[in-house]
């Protein structure tokens, strides 16, 4: 079965073009285009896991290693398109739009981190595992019968395909034909347990089959066949032709959270020897020499400005209001129940007491 | 809110019935989806004729999955869809748990408003039909105390229109319950065309000064022949039926144990955590001083619904609320 879904490459780990077809559409501004995105969610990551060291933010969840993925898929997504995430995929939806403020804002434990920016449908990330998938299939069924041209893009890790909810997710889809890619991040270890422990089979895409749908592995370091293949499977979608599975397979570097230690369950060797061998960033780069189009000036200034961005968005985040305790009691229904409204008054009512 | 005169005699899942009718008929974003709700028209065809009517667009026949298809209601939700999902029964629903604590619930109140979830569970439940093992759960504690949905339950044909076409038209999620055992027991006239009832408002099955009887659902029947029969000893009760279980009418429970001193509550589900302890909590905190006689509650047994041989002992009955009626007048 492995054999029936290899690990389909467009940039290989040398940084060079293996699916010629491609050859025309890989141009220089779409390349830098992408490197660009890759340095700021890459840049961003360090920075979190930085600023929750100093106890500047909350508990973070990183996805270094995985830029690749969340940044080639996001930027496949069109504008009426739908993103369901997990709480590793903030990547993908600073690239999809959301600010690097909200994003930092959701790990300081504020709502305010929800929101996504007008027009833009960017759903909370989902924190239990794989119950996005059946919500993300009716949010699909949902453009179809409005008879939009929208389509759905649903992230989740290796781990999620042992719930129930990925069965349910896939199979309401391939019932209903909806226009949703599930895009999978196999980064290969579930928190500490590894794939091995989640699936006997040695492939997510094969499960594919079982709905009858198209089931893809790709490379999930390579940006541009995640690009490509996630923008094949959204026309797809968009025309009719119903639901994708993509396995795009990764490795995160470092810990599943900031509260964990990944060296009590795997060699962090592998990481090590990975950044230098798999990259994401590093092959993009090694593309750009072979093709003449690496500036070491050029991307330093990519560096400076992504750098200079983060730091304005810390600043907005660490300027904030302090959170307000009216908000947790004023949008849980449209209108305040008497009982939220009598507990919210009798609160601050006590609090303002206890502050004179 | 009666917009056209003329009744029509139907029984509770026929009222249900209609309302979806009416909805599906005046709003094109309503949808109804569950298992069997298409051609079979629902296990107890609640939505008998829909798929006819409305087309299959409309009215979705789904894998049977109750977390996978209340999850994608909540995407369609979040699509601009007002779906409306049956449980078949609500021992079923248990799978879509989670799908509603974590997700539907919150929706609203993590995304500051930014998006929301009209959605509208439709199931019914209780015991009293011999059905088979499973089916005859009353958990609607589990959701009165999960923030972020309404918890409905008619007890009426009359007011089970009203309430799910106030339910339909809510922002918010809405669980609706809907009492198998008064299914098909009696009838009512009903006005045709569009109405609504206002969610969180009680009523009074009976008014009486001497106790307050306090029941939703099947239970209302129980605590009106109980009622009747204390009438027979000299003994008055107002008898409300609460209609929405979250959030209660503190009002109507306040105004009748002020006035009468003294409470029986009538809950189907289990003691330990019901709903019961809700309303007491309510009447400690608005009228403890008004009462006579410590409050009594007469509730299903902290034991799994029972198989249906032992379903009658397991129920609150008429001769159980009477009995608790006499203690609390014994004071």
């Amino acid at each position: 079965m492995e054999l029936n879904f290899p690990i389909v490459q467009v940039l290989n780990e040398e940084g060079t073009i293996v699916q010629p077809e491609y050859r025309e559409r890989i141009t220089k501004p779409l390349t830098m285009t992408m490197y660009r995105h890759l340095i700021r969610t890459r840049t961003f990551d360090r920075k979190c896991v930085s600023l929750q060291r100093q106890g500047r933010i909350g508990t973070y969840v990183p996805y270094e290693g995985q830029e690749a993925c969340q940044v080639g898929s996001a930027l496949a997504l069109r504008d009426g398109d739908w993103m369901f995430p997990t709480y590793r995929d903030h990547g993908a939806m600073m690239t999809f739009g959301r600010s690097l403020t909200t994003t930092l804002l959701y790990w300081k434990g504020r709502t305010e981190g929800c929101v996504p920016p007008e027009g833009k449908k960017i759903v909370p990330p989902s924190v239990p595992i794989a119950t996005q998938l059946p919500q993300a299939a009716g949010a699909a069924c949902a453009e179809k019968w409005k008879g939009t041209n929208n389509a759905v893009i649903v992230y989740f890790g290796d781990g999620a395909t042992s719930e129930g909810d990925f069965h349910e997710g896939l199979n309401f889809a391939s019932v209903f034909n909806a226009p949703v890619v599930f895009f999978n991040q196999n980064n290969q270890y579930a928190i500490s347990v590894p794939i091995t422990r989640q699936m006997k089979t040695k492939t997510i895409a094969q499960k594919a089959l079982a709905y009858d749908i198209p089931g893809l592995r790709i490379d999930g370091n390579d940006v541009f066949a995640v690009y490509f293949h996630t923008a094949e499977a959204l026309e797809r979608a968009r025309n009719g032709g119903g639901p994708t599975l993509i396995e795009a397979v990764t490795w995160r570097y470092g810990a599943h959270t900031t509260s964990d230690d990944p060296s009590r369950y795997r060699d962090q060797e592998e990481s090590q020897k990975r950044r230098e061998t798999t990259d994401p960033i590093k092959r993009v780069e090694r593309f750009m020499q072979r093709e003449g189009w690496w500036d070491e000036e050029w991307a330093n200034q990519v560096q400076a400005e992504v750098d200079a961005e983060i730091e304005q968005a810390v600043a907005e985040m660490e300027r904030y209001p302090k959170a307000d305790a009216s908000d947790m009691f004023d949008f849980v229904f449209a209108q305040p129940t008497w009982t939220i409204a009598e507990q919210k008054e009798a609160y601050l009512q006590w609090k303002r007491g206890m502050a004179r | 809110m009666i917009t056209e005169v003329g009744t029509k005699s139907l029984t509770l899942v026929q009222a249900v019935n209609d309302a979806l009718r009416i909805m599906l008929k005046e709003r094109e974003d309503v949808i109804v989806l569950g298992e069997d709700v298409g051609k079979n028209g629902g296990v107890f065809r609640a939505t008998d004729g829909l798929l006819e009517e409305f087309g299959e667009q409309r009215v979705i026949d789904t894998p049977l999955s109750e977390a996978g298809f209340t999850g994608a209601a909540i995407g369609m939700a979040l699509g601009g869809f007002r779906p409306v999902v049956e449980i078949q029964f609500l021992g079923f629903i248990y799978p879509a748990y989670e799908q509603i604590m974590t997700h539907a619930a919150r929706m609203r109140s993590r995304t500051r408003g930014h998006f929301a979830v009209p959605l509208v569970i439709r199931a019914p439940y209780g015991a009293g039909v011999r059905a088979p093992e499973i089916h005859s759960d009353s958990t609607e504690a589990l959701f009165t105390h999960m923030p972020g949905i309404k918890v409905v339950c008619p007890a009426s044909p009359y007011d089970a229109k009203g309430l799910l076409i106030a339910a339909i038209e809510d922002p918010d999620p809405v669980l609706f319950l809907e009492p198998m055992r008064s299914y098909r027991a009696f009838r009512e006239d009903v006005s045709e065309g569009k109405y609504t009832i206002e969610i969180g408002k009680g009523k009074k099955w009976r008014e009486g000064d001497d106790v307050t009887v306090i029941a939703w659902g099947a239970m209302v029947p129980v605590a009106m022949k109980a009622a009747e029969e204390a009438e027979k000893k000299g003994i008055d009760a107002d008898v409300i039926d609460l209609r929405t279980l979250y959030p209660l009418d503190k009002d109507i429970i306040a105004e009748s144990v002020q006035k009468t001193g003294r409470a029986v509550i009538v809950q189907e589900a289990h003691a330990t955590g019901g709903l019961a302890n809700d309303i007491l909590a309510v009447i400690n905190d608005t009228s403890f001083f008004y009462q006579h006689a410590p409050v009594e509650r007469v509730t299903g047994f902290d034991v799994p619904v029972p198989f249906f041989a032992y379903e009658d002992d397991y129920l609150p009955t008429p001769a159980r609320v009477l009995r608790a009626i006499e203690k609390v007048m014994s004071f």
